[in-house]
Order: structure tokens, then sequence, then C-alpha cells
């Protein structure tokens, strides 16, 4: 047996390894890390005029910031875009923790039926659901209105996706809705795994539920609440559907609900009158990948090394 | 004092039992209900969508004039044939490239060995549309612009970075002896692979789910690289037909419960497993 193994790892050429491993690589290199790559390059670059391009190093990102055909825009949407993970990370992750820390109280009736129902919606196309909401908020339809009336505060009712003050809290309120089964699921997977005897022994302690959950429960769980805030933070820097489905590519009204992810989309693409420009769109992607990439390395680095997670 | 005492189990047995349904029903409208009135009133005529929207069909309300309309005016059998092709071939190709690289990289020691897995798990964090500008280029220069392919392509590259990272966790998790029993019978390293594979399914079942629903749900590469009638999606196929289609409720409705039915047949079906999926992998 000895002999066997050490005469496989002796091969000279391991083929099976190669064959094993380039498929996977290959299609992964070539449609993900190049385009990346080459796109990050791409972005220290501006067409000369003649079909040619021309190096012009941080060139485009001085524009991007501080050029006022470009700067204005840029700002906004990166504005707009913390102003979005922000509702989202303080609506989304506390009523996922919350629903996620009652379905995993021990004998909770119809667990399952409510599990399935809740996550729902995150099942559902973006586009799907900002139509939906988009209907259900319609003045003409006034399902919405009708809502308000029914608790006596129809006076408060306003067609909020066409206002400029009120469209992205709403449009971020309608990503919350339809992924709160994501943190949900994390954090009850995570509740799940907490070995019974521990809250057994603080409930003989005379801890009451509230107790337990802050004092035991969460503290355990927070490797998950690390998961859950770089995850949303990722998702909402990339965000791109909801927005073009309910507000369109110009992210009205007047840009207020405009985000990275649809600055991106016309500056590359070009939208009605705008002309694309691939160069100037690698460069909103690069600033993309700058603040995503900082996240994560924040994440990597500040939370996850220094939290203390507890074996269990 | 045994009045007092009832009462408090009175109450522990309100806050305890109670209001946890209360909160979790409660929360449950709000994620159903507007699903639920999408599709009650798809099936409704113009009239009662707005003077009765909370009410289901009745025999004197029910029409199909909006399905009516969608089936003449758009070709939703064309566009779900496309999103499953799209989504099976893709998730197949994951599954299979992902499962022999995790392999590989969990049972052989070769030199860069830590390395190829990290490169290979870079793409879990960075979103792969920060790229589409170069994909765009190189799906061009292939000639698979307005093509499946093109797609499936992308979708891949997509998916592979989690699936191999997931399915590696699983496969160190195969006891030794099991393969170096199968090595001394004379098997190939290949057959080992093949051996293997049924063990780790339930990591594969997992890995389908969170590599599935990202997949049929984008909208974005369709948009950019797929966007001819002829190979559109559902995402992008309601989207457009809803931009076009505002002012027709009826047709609006019905495009939007085409759309959702077929999904959440399938989650019913499957929900069981897929939620034991999705909480299995952080459980183990």
């Amino acid at each position: 047996m000895e002999k066997e193994i050490t005469k496989t790892s002796r091969k000279p050429f391991p083929t099976h390894i190669i064959v094993f491993i380039a498929p996977a690589f290959i299609i992964y290199t070539v449609f993900m890390v190049f385009p990346l790559i080459d796109s990050l390059r791409l972005s220290f670059f501006a067409p000369d005029g003649q079909g040619g391009a021309v190096f012009v190093g941080l060139g485009n990102y001085i524009t991007l910031m501080t050029d006022e055909l470009w700067s204005d825009r840029f700002w906004n949407a990166l504005w707009n875009n913390f102003v979005f993970f922000f509702i989202n990370m303080i609506v989304q992750n506390p009523v996922g923790l919350l629903l996620a820390a009652l379905l995993s109280a021990r004998k909770l009736r119809f667990r399952n039926s409510y599990r399935t129902m809740l996550f729902t919606p995150t099942m559902l196309s973006v586009v799907i659901i900002g139509f939906i909401w988009q209907l259900i908020l319609s003045p003409l339809w006034g399902i919405a209105k009708g809502m308000m009336t029914f608790i006596g505060m129809e006076q408060f009712f306003m067609p909020w996706l066409g206002l400029e003050s009120s469209a992205l809290i709403v449009l971020a309120l309608i990503s919350v809705w339809q992924f709160i089964g994501i943190p949900m699921m994390l954090f009850y997977a995570a509740l799940l795994g907490i070995p019974e005897e521990m809250v057994e022994a603080a409930h003989v302690d005379g801890a009451n539920p509230w107790q337990v959950f802050w004092s035991i429960k969460f503290p355990l769980i927070l490797p998950s609440v690390g998961i859950v805030s770089i995850l949303t933070y990722v998702g909402n820097f990339n965000a791109f559907d909801l927005i073009y489905a309910v507000q369109g590519g110009l992210a009205g009204p007047n840009y207020s609900t405009d985000i990275m992810g649809t600055l991106f989309y016309r500056t590359f693409f070009g939208f009605q009158l705008q002309l694309g420009n691939p160069t100037m769109g690698a460069t909103v992607a690069g600033m993309m990948f700058m603040i995503i990439l900082g996240g994560v390395l924040l994440y990597l680095y500040g939370w996850q090394r220094n939290i203390q997670t507890y074996e269990v | 004092m045994v009045n007092q005492s009832s009462s408090s189990a009175w109450q522990r047995w309100l806050t305890q039992t109670v209001l946890p349904h209360v909160i979790l029903f409660g929360y449950t409208c709000v994620a159903l209900f507007p699903i639920f009135l999408v599709i009650i009133n798809s099936m409704k005529e113009r009239k009662a969508i707005f003077k009765a929207p909370y009410l289901p069909p009745l025999p004197d309300t029910f029409s199909l004039e909006g399905y009516a309309t969608v089936i003449e005016r758009a070709n939703f059998p064309l566009y779900f044939t496309n999103s499953i092709v799209v989504t099976v071939v893709s998730l197949v190709l994951i599954l299979f490239t992902g499962s022999m690289a995790a392999y590989a990289l969990s049972e052989y020691k070769f030199p860069g060995n830590t390395l190829l897995g990290l490169y290979m798990a870079l793409g879990i964090m960075i979103p792969i549309r920060l790229g589409t500008v170069s994909i765009m280029s190189i799906v061009v220069s292939m000639g698979l612009m307005n093509t499946l392919t093109a797609l499936i392509l992308v979708y891949t590259a997509m998916g592979l970075p989690l699936c191999i990272f997931v399915l590696q966790e699983f496969m160190r998790q195969v006891p030794r002896d099991l393969k170096d029993a199968a090595r001394v019978d004379g098997a190939s390293e290949y057959r080992i692979y093949w051996l293997i594979l049924p063990l780790v399914s339930p990591a594969l079942a997992t890995v389908a789910v969170f590599t599935m629903i990202p997949i049929w749900n984008d909208l974005w590469f369709p948009l950019i690289l797929a966007s001819g009638e002829s190979v559109k999606t559902v995402t992008l196929g309601a989207q457009i037909f809803l931009g076009q289609f505002v002012t027709d409720w009826n047709a609006v409705l019905a495009s939007l419960s085409l759309a959702m039915i077929p999904i959440l047949i399938l989650y019913i079906i499957f929900s069981r497993q897929l939620i034991r999926g999705l909480t299995s992998g952080a459980v183990k």
C-alpha cells in the first residue's frame, strides 16, 4: 500500500491532474480572470480618434472624478449606492436575523411552511419583482393607496417611485423585501448549528430567551454576521437589474436612483442619446472593482481576523 | 399567588408561542401578498382589476384576455426554452468541470496547489460583470454575439469559483482508505473520481441551487450579449415585453404570472431539498 502511494506521487508527468483541472481553469481564465484584468488595462487607455487607443495613465479616472461632464454623475451614483447599501444593511439583516431567530426556536409549529414561504421572493427574478412593486405602488392601480386608506394614513400616500426624494429608498426596500431570504437562511443555518446543551444550560441557570439569544447565540453566529454583511456589500455595489427594470437605464427621476451598475451600463453600452464608451466604461468598472475589493479586504483582514470564533 | 403564577404562565405563552407566530405569519403575508395579488388579477377582466383588486377571479370577472395578448405578441415558449437550455447546460458544465478541478485540488499534492486553489476562489467575491467590456469583445471576436453559447460560457465561468470552493471541502472529507482501496484494485484516477462523485451528491445539489438561481434570473448578460429575438431568455423577454405593454394591464399581469408560475411550481416541488441544500452548506 505504502509503495503504491509513493509510486503515484513520483510519476514524472501527472497527466490526469492536468486533465482534471484544465477545462475549469481554461473557461474560468478566458471568461472571467482575463476579462477582469483586460478591462482594468483598458481603463488606462483612451481612443485616439483613428480607431486605435493611446495610453493615458490615470487620466480616465481623473476625468471621471473631476471633469464636469462626468463627475456629477459619478459622485451621485457613488453616493446613491452607499445609501442603497446602508438601507439594505440596516433593514434586511436585522429583520433577517429576527425571522431566523424565530424560525430556529424549538417546538415551533409550521416551521417548514414558514421557511418555504418566506424564501419565495428570493427565488424570483429581480425584473419580475421590480414590476410587481411598480404596479402595487402605482397610483393608477391604487393598491398601496388603498392599504394606506385602510389604516387611516391616506394623506401620506405619494407616488414614491416617481419622486426624487423617495425613489431610491423605496427601491432599496424592494431589494430588502426580495433578498431577505438570504440572510435569514444563513443566520438560520448558523443558529441550528448551536449545540442544544449550551442553550439548555443557560435556561437552567434562569436566563430568559432574550438573554439566551444575545449572550449565547448571537456571539456564536458572529461569523455569519460578517458573511452576510460582505455578501450584502458586494451584491449592492454590483446591483443593476432592479433599477434598470423599474426606472430604466436613465435611473430616474433625474438620476436620483442612479447607482454604479446603471452608470456602468450607460457609460459602456450607451443609452438613448448617449454613445457607448468602452474605455470610460472600463474605468467605471475599475472603480467598482476597487470599491468591492476594498470591502472584501476590509472584511478578510479587519473582521474575520479579529472576531473571536468559538469552536462548537 | 396562584393567580400571579398563572398570569405569568399566560404571559409566557403569549410572548413565546403566540408572538413568534404573529410575526412570522405577518411577514409571510408581506412576502406573498404582492405575488398573490398579481396572479389573481391576471385572470380577471380589466374593469375588475381596478374595481376589486383583492377579490379572486369570479365567474363574471374571469377573463384570460391578458394571456391571449401575451401568447399572441410574445414568444414566451421560446424564451422559456432558451432559459432552460442556458441554465441546464451551464449547470452541467459547472458541476462537471468544477467537480473535476475540485477533486484534483483536494486529492493530489503538487507544486502550486494552494495557489491554484486561491486563484480559482478569487471569483467568489469579485463579480464577473466588472469584466463585461472585455467579455463583449472576446465574444464578438469569437463570433458568438447573440448566441446562447456566449451566455453558457460566461455563466460557466461565473459559477465555477463557488462550485470548486465548496466541493473541495466536501471531497476532502471522503475517507482516504476508499480511494486507496480502489487504487490497489487497479482503478485509474479517472475511475476513482467517478466513484467519489456520488458520495458528494448533497454538496453537488447545494452548489446546483446556489448557481442556478442567479443564472436563470440574470438580466445583465442577456441584455448585452444576447438580445436578439431568437435568443432572448425569459428574464430579458419579460423585461422588454413589459416595457412595451406598460399600459395594457391585463397583458402585464399575465406576462408577470407566466414568468413566475413555472418557477413557483418547481419551487413548491423542490423546496424541501432546496432549503436543506441551502442550510447544509453552513451546518455540514
